[in-house]
């Protein structure tokens, strides 16, 4: 049992234990409203943009955004905001003004299904097992993170832990799929803001005030742009360049505006204009989450630095546990009952990434991968049945990822990588998919093969020695976090590059077959006759206006 | 059937209300081991706060039944 167990209480168990029962009541009682594919894979189609937009930020609210967010503020300082921010808001008001058009008016069920309407098979399927094959790499990743908590407060053994929340999931998404993954996002998100929030009111408190703790880091750590010009002169180690290139414009679009574990909130959306709204609303509290995971980070910088506070971050075999910096500070500001809260916020937090991973998973593999290759002629009835299945098998393969994942020392750097391999190549497809006519569906394999075979082939050369990873952030000095940002700019530049020259010597589509998919090619119907003040163009202009003034704040 | 956010109100009643009563048992019988900042009780206040706000969710979505 390791030295920094917490005793939890009677209290603090049966918070827990409420939170469990609560989210396989919830997959129970939305069976019997789960009568066909259409509810099990898109949770009916009949959301607001509140319920969508609260599920498409709690999708992404798993073990990255708690523990791993706050361990790398701890490891690189304020920097880590800009994956809130620049490297979010601007993808997610790209999402809902431009893209949702093209995706929720076709009615597909999944990002590749846009593929196979817009390119064709090969390049569906193609997107799909990478697609796949990500998902249960990161949903390993949420169960590790998972099991990480639960020994870390209660001491319990590493199997156990693992096996116990990716049973939870399995149950409720196989009962429910989609409708009850949703749900249980909504109840995860109000956990962890309850549950997180008051660690950085409570810090503040200790502290003195938020400008106390600015006046406490270390100068290289508390701006967001201002030193930003010398890689040396950042916790990041990393240039404008590479924030704006790398993270703001390739992977944060790439995440934001492809991903199918996000995306497919939005396709539950009642209707076009509402599933426009989702990803702007979402933006709104997108821009709130550091105010509990980067303060926190902040606050246990400030306290590590001090020698009377007696606070100071795991160590596994000699290596600092930056992830241990939440739980923490959990540990250290939360009495009876409230700690209860605090596991439990963060049992939900992974809980929700978990859930979303594993109800992608299932959808994409359903259709993109059973119906589109295997069996062509499956029946709704048997389609339903298939998704079940894929849960329950992608729980079982995100449990062999998670002993893996395992021996990585941070989260979050595994967690880029991967995204740089598939999400950041998938971007220019799209991109050019629904910006430009004469893309060609050889073109848009091509480039996506080339995409993600060099993007792999960097992370090895680098992993390997094969050569310097100077050549790829061209800078002597950078962090593994830089070599992402940047790796994913190259992945997505030859993917760009490689579809446009292979589409101008190949055969393309006829402009009757892409209406609908494309710009040009579709009519802007959706909010032309609605007050200024309904539609999403006007949510994304505040949104966009609330980013620049907090840049500005943190500059 | 109910709308999710009756369901938002419902837990974090439950769960507040435990987080109180704890916080209130906290006061009269203090604990022995103490968390930094346990003087100012933040059990107390932050549980009747999610109480207050699950019972707003509740009532006003108590009667709602969507397709």
């Amino acid at each position: 049992m390791p030295a920094n167990t917490i005793g939890l209480t009677f209290v603090d168990w049966l918070i827990i234990a409420i939170y469990f029962i609560f989210v396989i009541g919830i997959g129970f009682y939305l069976k019997k409203f789960t009568k066909n594919e259409n509810d099990f894979f898109l949770a009916g189609r009949r959301n607001s943009a509140w319920v969508a937009g609260l599920a498409f930020l709690s999708a992404n609210l798993g073990a990255l955004e708690l523990m791993g967010m706050t361990g790398n503020t701890f490891k690189y300082g304020m920097y880590v905001a800009h994956f809130y921010w620049i490297g979010a808001i601007p993808a997610m008001l790209f999402l809902g003004i431009y893209m949702m058009p093209f995706y929720y008016s076709s009615k597909i069920k999944s990002v590749p299904g846009y593929l196979k309407l817009r390119f064709d098979e090969k390049t569906r399927v193609l997107n799909g097992f990478a697609f796949a094959i990500m998902t249960l790499l990161v949903s390993g990743i949420n169960l590790y993170a998972m099991a990480l908590v639960l020994h870390t407060f209660l001491g319990w053994n590493w199997d156990i832990s693992m096996w116990m929340a990716a049973v939870t999931v399995a149950v409720y998404v196989t009962l429910s799929g989609l409708l009850s993954a949703i749900f249980t996002e909504i109840i995860q998100f109000f956990l962890i803001w309850f549950g997180l929030f008051l660690v950085s009111i409570l810090g503040i408190v200790e502290i003195g005030s938020i400008n106390q703790i600015f006046a406490r880091i270390p100068e290289t750590f508390n701006h967001l742009w201002s030193n930003s010009a010398d890689p040396s002169a950042n916790g990041m180690m990393i240039s404008w360049g590479g924030i704006v290139l790398g993270l703001g414009f390739v992977l944060s679009f790439g995440y934001w505006t492809t991903d199918f574990l996000v995306v497919q909130r939005t396709f539950s959306a009642k209707d076009l204009r509402t599933a426009r709204m989702t990803p702007i609303l979402a933006s709104f509290f997108k821009m709130m989450v550091p105010f509990i995971v980067i303060l926190a980070g902040l606050i246990a910088i400030v306290l590590a630095n001090d020698p009377n506070s007696g606070f100071n971050l795991l160590k596994d075999g000699g290596q600092i546990n930056y992830d241990s910096a939440l739980p923490l500070l959990i540990a250290r500001y939360y009495p009876t009952g409230l700690i209860g809260l605090g596991v439990t916020a963060l049992l939900a937090g992974f809980m929700a990434g978990q859930a979303g991973n594993i109800s992608a998973f299932n959808t994409v593999w359903t259709y993109d991968i059973y119906k589109s290759v295997l069996n062509k002629n499956a029946s709704d009835t048997h389609l339903m049945w298939m998704g079940r299945v894929a849960t329950i098998a992608g729980v079982a393969i995100s449990l062999v990822t998670a002993y893996w994942a395992k021996n990585f020392p941070s989260i979050m750097d595994y967690m880029q990588a991967i995204f740089s391999w598939v999400n950041a190549p998938l971007f220019a497809t799209m991109l050019l998919g629904m910006f430009v006519v004469w893309i060609t569906p050889n073109g848009a394999f091509w480039g996506l093969i080339a995409g993600i075979g060099s993007s792999f082939t960097l992370y090895l050369a680098v992993k390997f020695s094969w050569f310097n990873q100077s050549i790829i952030t061209m800078s002597a000095t950078s962090s593994d976090m830089a070599a992402n940002f940047w790796r994913a700019w190259w992945a997505w530049l030859i993917c760009f590059a490689v579809t446009i020259i292979v589409s101008l010597f190949t055969k393309k589509k006829s402009k009757d077959e892409l209406v609908g998919l494309v710009k040009g090619l579709t009519e802007e119907t959706a909010t032309k006759n609605i007050s200024v003040y309904k539609k999403p163009e006007f949510y994304a202009i505040i949104s966009l206006i609330v980013l620049i003034i907090l840049n500005l704040i943190y500059w | 059937m109910k709308p999710i956010w009756y369901f938002v109100g419902l837990i974090l009643t439950i769960m507040g209300g435990i987080i109180l009563l704890s916080g209130l048992y906290n006061l009269i019988q203090p604990s022995v081991s103490k968390v930094v900042l346990s003087e100012k009780h933040p059990d107390i206040w932050w549980g009747a706060l999610m109480v207050i706000v699950g019972i707003i969710y509740i009532i006003r979505n108590r009667k709602i039944t969507i397709q």
